[in-house]
């Protein structure tokens, strides 16, 4: 694989950073400023989508920006897998931009101007993220997501806004600092690199015991991941809007964790390390925990929100299962589930903020019957809700698929057999709420005059679910990425 | 070595000489007090920029006051260090001073003068301590900055003369001490100058007469410095001190101090006789530093008071770099000396916003932080930047500094001194968010609300720009440190020990 030197990846990290410039000099004038947003949203779309080509054509870019400390740059490095969650984030950006003008503007929120300036600042990092080309940059966009984020919760600024900003905040920086911080500087200290190479940079540098401890300091460091038992900032970040929670909490922040985790897995330790030590079975069976416990505490969770919560944080770990199980078709099921989840979450959010915008109802119990008044909101919802579950046809199911292969290739039953009850618990918790608001009676006394919610939030959350479906049927580009990605 | 230049000495006179001249002229009219203590300092700035260059081009020199050869003569010492630290205290002197002006103005009203003076000196002093090559004169200029310091801060409000005081104590012990490591060292080998001594310390045997010299010295310094737990004078002394003092105390004393220490350590006893005769003396100091960091911090987050969680931070600051530099490895070295400046730079973001803020709140009380977001929010804005170095977010310089030190505490296998690094940057972490809260949050005392108006944005109510100006230049010039950190340790390294 050759990589070109190209400004393209840097430019498509900066515009949205850049681009807050504008967002806040527009803070007077609404139109202008959400102009401003969608105008960096597509833009960086573009951008990420031009470089598409030569990736799938076998090439890539990279950037450096400054040789910060010796050996070290501060790099930017365009490869099939940077490229896959980029171009799932910055699309599902452009959708998310599109829904928050509707919903910030029919709910007349406050402080829009820094709710749209962190958003654009976000999703720079996020990018930056996808592309960089070692951990010290990696990890540098990771901080960065995680402080320009803190404002989106705590968005509200009341009292429970306070405590989860604080929980979240105590969360992602605590572990950052205190476990991945660490675990870069032993990694740097015993490769000597902290560059991104196919096949790992570990292999023969340490002991079975050293290489055991990393691993376990990068997993509890990217907390993000939302994997048990650093999983709890999540279903307290629901305080935030919703875009936030559907766009951060469906897509770029647990994404990027789960990304960074895999690329540990595939570019710092590399599968055959893995493989030959027995850990990518071990992180398996420990993240199963996770997909278990989450699903069942979902079931138990009457605040719509909270229940998509805990989805999140079980299928994020379906992520790291597939990769973990270190199979061609678990790797596969693995990384395209990061696309597939997105996509099928972003819309069950969407949906959520949908239901709450038009009838400012959250909790599961108040929406009997409600579908009957918005059924475009809930039509989406209900396909949103087959992808998580992994039916088809829906982009959920190649990703299960996949890995359900995946396990019998490793010859696991066990955790086929957990995959499939989970499947099972998605639908448990999931169906219901279909139902519910088909089929159930309205409580008495329901005001009939909810209407859809307004066209800029109905639109974005259409589009997504529509990309579920086609995404089944049409997976080639992910796949050839995800196949280029892991081949390498 | 390059051939001398009188440059140096230009740069070291200029504040020193205007310090009188600002004496007598300001009696006259109060309207000399700002060309004559920001024209010298910008002078210095230039002429030692200036220096710094010619050092890197051509290499460093050795300077003999009058021309008197050393040992005998006084020896002035100008290599890539020494030029880089003029750099940064002349910066930052004069950076502080711009926000320092008003201040005096406000609260020592016709007494600017006077205050300017011991400035002056201090500074000159300061610089005067990078330079020197001879262990008396040490000991002479460390009085001068610190009794010029002692009247500054008497020169404070309330319990202020008391604070100074107490830091008349600890200071005079920390010199005694430093003095008597000379002395012994003097009786060892007849010499007081570092070089010399330093090549006659390698030939002597190990005695105990030695050890004690080391052992003087080092705690004299640490005493200067305020290593905890020897650092009991220093919050009371910054916190209390006039704020235009404090904002020139903070970034520069503890740093020159533990510049001093390295110096100490590298051209008069020689690392190998610090660093490898007495092994358990040294992990015993990274580990007392470890302790220092852990606990500083910890006391940084039982403050309700701005200014004073800046001083436990400052001590912790302290504990990080002593802790680096005795890790006797290059990288922990490279992370002391690097933090030697981005600490500095960094220090001086935050006094200087907490000045703007205390320009505006008055008190610095936690109670007064709430809502300065949306009142000051180029002030809050420069803040929450030097709080991410402080913590150690990339890209800000503070995050390479640590990157360095953690690194170095990974190669020595220091698990301790990791740990405390690592805690001590979570509790900051918390320690700052706390403080983001409170300014982010404005609307939380409800009971408080006038009516529903208040709920709407306040003015916007910047501190004055002789305060903002520095504030944000130094806030830019964090990033632009971070992301020059690889030139920075070029040069840092030129100056490390080659044996390593």
């Amino acid at each position: 694989m050759t990589y070109t030197p190209s400004l393209i990846p840097l430019a498509a990290v900066l515009i949205s950073m850049l681009g807050t410039i504008p967002i806040m000099l527009s803070d007077r004038r609404p139109n202008l400023r959400e102009s401003w947003t969608l105008l960096i949203a597509v833009g960086k779309f573009l951008l990420v989508a031009s470089m598409l080509p030569s990736v799938l054509a076998g090439g890539g870019f990279t950037f450096t920006l400054f040789e910060v400390i010796p050996g070290v740059p501060i790099a930017l490095k365009v490869d099939p897998l940077g490229m896959f969650f980029a171009l799932v984030a910055s699309f599902l950006w452009i959708c998310t931009s599109a829904y928050s003008i509707g919903y910030m503007r029919t709910l007349q929120e406050h402080a829009q101007t820094r709710y749209f300036a962190s958003f654009a600042l976000a999703i720079s990092a996020t990018i930056g993220v996808a592309f960089s080309a070692n951990l010290l940059t990696m990890y540098l966009f990771y901080e960065v997501l995680s402080l320009s984020t803190y404002p989106l919760v705590t968005h509200e600024q009341n009292a429970e806004a306070r405590r989860s900003g604080r929980k979240y905040l105590t969360y992602i920086l605590g572990t950052s600092i205190g476990f991945a911080l660490p675990a870069i500087i032993i990694t740097y200290s015993i490769a000597g690199t902290l560059d991104f190479t196919a096949g790992g940079i570990l292999a023969g540098k340490a002991s079975p015991a050293l290489l055991g401890l990393i691993l376990c300091l990068f997993v509890a460091g990217f907390a993000k991941s939302g994997i048990m038992p650093f999983h709890g900032w999540l279903p307290a970040a629901m305080v935030a809007p919703t875009p936030v929670s559907s766009f951060l909490h469906g897509v770029a922040v647990v994404k990027v964790g789960v990304f960074s985790i895999v690329r540990v897995i595939l570019d710092i330790f590399g599968p055959d390390l893995l493989r030959s030590l027995d850990y990518g079975v071990i992180l398996s069976y420990f993240v199963c925990i996770t997909i278990l416990v989450a699903s069942l505490v979902a079931l138990t969770q009457d605040n719509l929100k909270r229940r998509l919560a805990y989805s999140t944080v079980g299928q994020l770990s379906y992520i790291v299962l597939g990769v973990a199980l270190l199979t061609p078709s678990g790797m596969t099921g693995g990384v395209l589930h990061i696309a597939m989840h997105a996509f099928g979450k972003i819309t069950l959010f969407l949906c959520a903020g949908a239901i709450y915008v038009a009838s400012h109802k959250k909790y599961i119990s108040q929406m009997d019957g409600l579908g009957r008044q918005m059924p475009i909101t809930f039509g989406a919802f209900f396909l949103g809700a087959l992808s998580i579950i992994g039916l088809p046809p829906l982009g959920g199911f190649i990703s299960k698929w996949n890995l359900v292969i995946g396990a019998v290739e490793a010859d696991q039953l066990p955790i086929l057999i957990i995959l499939l009850c989970s499947s099972l618990l998605n639908a448990a918790y999931f169906l219901p709420i279909i139902y519910r608001a088909f089929f159930a009676q309205p409580a008495a006394g329901v005001e009939p005059t909810i209407k859809e919610a307004p066209i800029f939030c109905l639109v974005p959350l259409c589009v997504t679910a529509i990309g579920s479906v086609v995404l089944f049927f049409y997976p080639d580009v992910f796949l050839r990425l995800v196949k280029l990605a892991i081949l390498n | 070595m390059s051939t001398p230049t009188n440059l140096h000495l230009y740069i070291l006179a200029a504040p020193l000489v205007t310090a009188f001249v600002l004496n007598l002229l300001g009696r006259i009219s109060r309207a000399w007090v700002m060309p004559l203590t920001l024209g010298p300092l910008a002078f210095s700035t230039i002429g030692s920029i200036m220096l710094l260059g010619q050092v890197l081009s051509e290499g460093g020199f050795s300077y003999t006051v009058g021309n008197w050869k050393p040992p005998f003569g006084i020896e002035l010492l100008v290599d890539p260090l020494s030029a880089l630290m003029l750099v940064l205290i002349s910066g930052v002197a004069l950076t502080a001073t711009v926000s320092a002006l008003p201040w005096v103005e406000r609260e020592h009203p016709g007494s600017e003068h006077l205050f300017f003076t011991l400035y002056l000196i201090l500074i000159a002093g300061l610089m005067g301590l990078v330079l020197t090559a001879d262990a008396f004169n040490l000991y002479v200029l460390l009085e001068i900055t610190s009794i010029t310091s002692y009247g500054l801060i008497a020169m404070g409000k309330g319990r202020a003369p008391l604070a100074s005081f107490n830091y008349i104590i600890m200071g005079s012990i920390g010199a005694c001490f430093y003095l008597l490591g000379v002395g012994y060292l003097y009786i060892l080998t007849g010499s007081l100058n570092m070089a010399d001594i330093a090549a006659i310390v390698k030939t002597l045997p190990q005695s105990a007469a030695l050890a004690t010299a080391f052992a003087f010295a080092m705690v004299g310094l640490w005493v200067k410095m305020a290593l905890f737990p020897l650092h009991g004078w220093l919050p009371n002394a910054y916190s209390l001190a006039p704020t235009g003092a404090g904002l020139l105390f903070a970034p520069l004393m503890t740093k020159v101090t533990i510049y001093l220490m390295i110096r100490v350590i590298l051209n008069l006893f020689t690392p190998e006789y610090v660093f490898f005769s007495h092994p358990l003396v040294q992990s015993g100091v990274v580990w007392a530093a470890a302790i220092g960091i852990v606990c500083a911090s910890s006391l940084a987050l039982a403050q309700r008071d701005l200014r004073r969680m800046l001083t436990y931070i400052l001590i912790a600051e302290v504990g990080y770099m002593v802790g680096g530099f005795w890790l006797a490895n290059a990288q922990g070295m490279t992370g002391a000396i690097l933090h030697i400046f981005n600490d500095a730079v960094m220090t001086l973001c935050l006094f200087l916003a907490a000045a703007a803020i205390a320009s505006r709140t008055g008190s610095l009380s936690f109670e007064n932080l709430r809502g300065l977001y949306k009142t000051m929010p180029v002030t809050m804005a420069a803040f929450t930047l030097g709080a991410f170095s402080i913590i150690g977010v990339p890209p800000t310089c503070g995050f390479f500094s640590k990157w360095y030190l953690l690194q170095g505490a990974v190669q020595a296998e220091q698990w301790g001194f990791l740990a405390a690094l690592l805690f001590s940057s979570l509790v900051n972490a918390i320690m700052l968010f706390r403080i983001f809260e409170l300014a982010y949050f404005s609307d939380d005392h409800g009971d408080h609300h006038a009516g529903d108006h208040s709920h709407h944005a306040p003015a916007v109510q910047e501190a004055p720009l002789p305060m903002l100006a520095p504030l944000v230049l130094t806030a830019a010039a964090l990033l632009v440190i971070g992301l020059g950190t690889g030139p920075l340790v070029q040069v840092i390294r030129q100056v490390l020990p080659q044996f390593f």
